[in-house]
């Protein structure tokens, strides 16, 4: 049995102790804002927040979050309505197919709560490791810098 | 897929969700009811009127469009959101054509048991067909419900207005489309007699509307197939053989069948899976089974850097004249330049692994929820590998992450039906390792290409000779089993069907092999190989991307030879006014005459119309090489784009710009690498793609021509940018590369040769 919180809701699983975070949270918690891109850490749609910093969920073991606090893309809903940097994603139309985005949106979010004023420079070198195949990495950055300004 | 607009929230987008999905259009109050059979049997008849786009194939107004008692319209669309927003460029459109808000519209894509059947979205023919349809079938439906108040209310049809759905008559007297709509009135077919509205009578179609989709894909509603779990499912795990053609020698099923969680060990010849309770028991106990198989390994492919030679040397099955145009008199050529260029194999490489969930229903139907592109040859396809009637298998589209061609999306289809019939009453899912998605995926085909122009005593072009030597481009499911790559692993394989050259002159390999320009003589011949070293299919722009690098980067070099600029160069040769409109747009906003060279830095344009009916598009680049290391850093980009009638301008803006940042990451990076016997690029490492630090500012321009055709544009900036790049890499170094990827490694050796 591991027991975390999950988007500040106690959660408890029954499941391996070894099994990916990932995992326990797409098939046994229903969270769908996470998502499988590699499972080897190398491209960022997995990632989630563990006590506030950016994971790689397809390679943390469910173990790890035992006792700690994870936050997925719909963790950052605010009471129900896209977070400030949701909309700036949604006004700026930051995405085609989008399946990057919830990895984007998610290490962003960390970007911001550390520097809440990035430059476009620092916005590009902490989603360096998220991979984006639509060609949406423009229209990312600016989403990104508009929740700073918006802040 | 099913997208519905929010109720007074036009434009904050759709309500959706996996149970609705789930629910195969059981949610929907239909007005009328849509007999299966007629959504698969309407076909033309030569005694009828020629209808706009996929009305043509698919007559039935209520095939299309169903106005519901709750007051909404529903739009049924054989074409597929792929993420390049085509399902709310035909909302604005129907919303229009209509007099609704779009916020009543639900829309249903991409269900064989539901909507018309529009073929493959693909090949930039959405707009260019579904569009028409849905505006021609939507102003048509608009016209019978004016026709049917013009009666209830007794007043003439040109005294009433409508507005979102209310038909207001002279006085007040009002009624609307909910209260019209209680007979068989849409069940008929469409006229092609209707007057869709002028542009500017628009409210929606012209505006950048923003997509529907976007708002659950931010906040993490479910909204991908990727992301469905329905209740009870199992997760599948196809072993793969090491290599395409390895056999599997034998197998202790044991292995499997002892490991956790394990529920099911399938083998069926060379085709081993298994099914779990749980993803990582699936995977683990596929990873042991794949360890204790013995496998007959054969060798035998060409390697990646033996591709080239293999290109040129192997005997094609056909080699087509795509153009044969000899120049008519005239002086003979001073002077004949030559050179040849190589594209190598392409990966898809979608972020997120192909997946589908199928599931085998008490009355012997499979249904399977999947991110293909062409849901209903898929369903036959499928079909015939299970050995079931046609009826017995639907496909419902449900996005996927962006998929940019033919990629596994139709073998995970098939995957999940061949275990789905082995449980029947379970949901069977599968999700690929990103392993055998790189290694497995159906590529884009490398190709050579060889020139040769003969010019004049200035360097004009007299004759322009293009040679395309290239595998096949196109080898989707069309409805034949051998098209899934496991149906070709059964006991009772599937052999899979000599690929063809599809299509008209200039469509498949020679995609763009014919150069817009004007040349007195012109010859193109496309070597058509159909052996494939490793497996392909369409990738964006089939092989246009090829041929567009080659003319693009061929005009420059005579360009250069002749002493003239590479722009004015262009305009010469270029007759079509769209066309040169749209390199002149392009230069003029990019700075070209009055940018100045500095040392390591260059600029490089390039252009084509897509398929020479479709979008246009000139991009131009700015780079710096560092000569030491290679590296080449591109710092701008500038794009134009003439799509014909804009409908979404900033979708148009999107498509440009995420093709011109995926061409940039195949020219500069990729390269599908393999040895004798197996693929290598096996995850992002060996397989890198650009990069945000890597991505340069991209500005576009757009050309709107409000009244023209609707023209696609997701292919039109790949080839360009290409060519733009290896051309400005050339001003910057006055080094030629004709062979990409333009790695660090390749340029360095280039430069110091
Ligand atoms: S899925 Fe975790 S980094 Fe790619
Ligand atoms: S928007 Fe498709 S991968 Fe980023």
């Amino acid at each position: 049995m591991v027991a975390f919180k999950l988007n500040d809701k106690p959660v408890q699983v029954d499941v391996p102790a070894n099994a990916p975070l990932l995992f326990v949270l797409t098939n046994d918690l229903g969270v769908a804002g996470a998502k499988f891109g590699c499972g080897r850490s190398q491209c960022g749609s997995c990632t989630v927040l563990v006590d506030g910093d950016p994971v790689r969920a397809c390679a943390t073991p469910v173990s790890a979050a035992a006792g700690r606090s994870v936050t997925t893309l719909e963790g950052l809903r605010e009471n129900g309505k896209p977070s400030r940097l949701q909309q700036a994603f949604i006004d700026e139309q930051a995405a085609q197919c989008g399946f990057c985005a919830s990895g984007m949106i998610i290490q962003a979010q960390a970007l911001l709560d550390r520097n809440p004023q990035p430059t476009e420079n620092d916005v590009r070198s902490a989603l360096n490791g998220n991979l984006c195949r639509c060609g949406a990495h423009n229209r990312i950055v600016r989403a990104v810098l508009r929740a700073a300004k918006e802040a | 897929m099913t997208l519905t607009a929010e109720k007074g929230a036009p434009m904050k987008g759709p309500v959706l969700g996996r149970r609705r999905l789930l629910q195969a259009g059981g949610f929907l109050s239909l007005a009328f009811a849509l007999p299966l059979g007629d959504v698969l049997a309407q076909t033309a008849a030569p005694a009828r009127p020629p209808l706009p786009g996929s009305l043509q194939t698919n007559r039935m107004l209520n095939a299309w469009i169903r106005i519901n008692a709750d007051k909404t319209v529903t739009l049924l669309v054989g074409k597929v959101e792929l993420g390049q927003g085509i399902l709310t460029a035909v909302a604005q459109i129907c919303a229009d054509e209509l007099d609704i808000d779009m916020a009543r519209l639900k829309i249903i894509a991409g269900d064989t048991a539901l909507t018309p059947n529009e073929g493959t979205t693909a090949g930039s023919f959405s707009m260019p067909n579904c569009a028409p349809a849905v505006r021609h079938a939507s102003a048509e439906v608009r016209a019978i419900l004016l026709d049917l108040a013009s009666k209830s209310l007794n007043q003439p049809v040109t005294a009433l207005t409508v507005a979102d759905g209310t038909i207001t008559g002279p006085g007040g007297a009002k009624t609307t489309y909910w209260d019209l709509v209680v007979g068989q009135a849409l069940e008929r077919e469409a006229t092609g007699q209707s007057t869709p509205k002028a542009a500017s009578a628009y409210r929606y179609t012209g505006k950048s509307v923003p997509r529907l989709d976007i708002p659950a894909k931010m906040t993490g509603e479910p909204i991908f197939v990727q992301e469905m779990r329905p209740e009870g499912l199992l997760h599948g795990y196809v072993v793969r053989p090491p290599t395409y053609r390895a056999k599997l020698a034998s197998v202790d099923l044991s292995v499997g069948e002892r490991m956790p969680g394990v529920v099911k060990v399938v083998r069926d010849g060379s085709f081993l899976a298994v099914l779990a309770g749980r993803e990582e028991q699936a995977v683990a106990a596929g990873q042991a089974l794949y360890a204790a198989a013995k496998w007959d390994v054969e060798k035998g492919l060409p390697g990646t850097d033996g591709m080239p030679e293999w290109l040129t040397s192997t005997k094609p099955a056909r080699v087509i004249e795509t153009r044969n145009t000899p120049r008519q008199g005239g002086d003979a050529p001073v002077k004949t330049v030559e050179a040849t260029y190589y594209r190598p194999y392409h990966m898809h490489a979608s972020i997120g692994t192909s997946s589908a969930i199928a599931t085998m229903g008490a009355d012997g139907v499979v249904t399977i929820q999947t991110h293909s592109q062409s849901v209903f040859e898929t369903a036959e396809a499928i079909s015939k590998m299970l050995k079931l009637p046609r009826e017995k298998v639907r496909c419902q589209h449900v996005q996927g992450s962006g998929c940019y061609g033919h990629n596994m999306a139709d073998d995970a289809a098939a995957d999940a039906a061949l275990l789905a019939v082995q449980m029947p009453g379970k949901p069977v899912r599968i999700q690929y390792t990103r392993e055998q998605e790189h290694r497995w995926e159906p590529y884009g085909s490398a190709m050579v290409v060889k020139t040769k122009a003969g010019v004049d005593k200035d360097g004009n072009v007299l004759d322009w000779d293009f040679q395309i030597y290239s595998t096949p481009h196109g080898t989707r499911p069309g409805g034949n089993p051998g098209n899934l790559l496991s149906a070709r692993y059964l006991a009772e394989p599937f052999q899979q069907p000599t690929p063809q050259n599809g299509g008209p002159p200039n469509y498949s390999a020679d995609r763009n092999g014919i150069a817009l320009y004007e040349f007195p003589g012109h010859r193109v011949l496309t070597h058509f190989i159909t052996e494939m070293p490793l497996r392909v299919s369409s990738t964006r722009g089939l092989g246009a991307y090829g041929n567009v690098f080659a003319i693009e980067s061929f005009i420059d070099e005579l360009a250069h030879a002749a002493g003239a600029d590479p722009v004015a160069y262009r305009l010469k040769f270029m007759k079509n006014e769209r066309a040169r409109d749209s390199i002149v747009k392009a230069a003029e906003a990019f700075g070209w005459d009055k940018w100045r060279k500095r040392d390591g830095r260059g600029r490089g344009i390039g252009f084509a119309q897509y398929k020479n009916t479709a979008g246009y598009c000139a991009v131009c680049l700015e780079v710096e090489v560092n000569k030491r290391n290679g590296r080449i850093r591109v710092l701008r980009a500038v794009a134009s784009a003439d799509s014909g009638h804009l409908v979404n301008p900033d979708g148009v803006v999107n498509q440009i710009e995420g093709g011109l940042i995926q061409s940039l990451s195949w020219t500069l990076k990729e390269e599908v690498k393999f040895d004798d016997t197996r693929v290598l690029s096996e995850d992002w490492a060996s397989y890198p793609i650009l990069t945000f630090a890597e991505v340069p500012p991209v500005d576009v321009v757009l050309i709107d021509r409000p009244g023209q055709p609707f023209l696609g544009t997701g292919e039109a900036s790949q080839g360009p940018t290409g060519a733009a790049l290896a051309n400005a890499v050339f001003d910057a170094t006055g080094v030629r590369f004709r062979r990409l990827p333009l790695t660090p490694d390749r340029v360095r050796a280039g430069l110091t040769a």
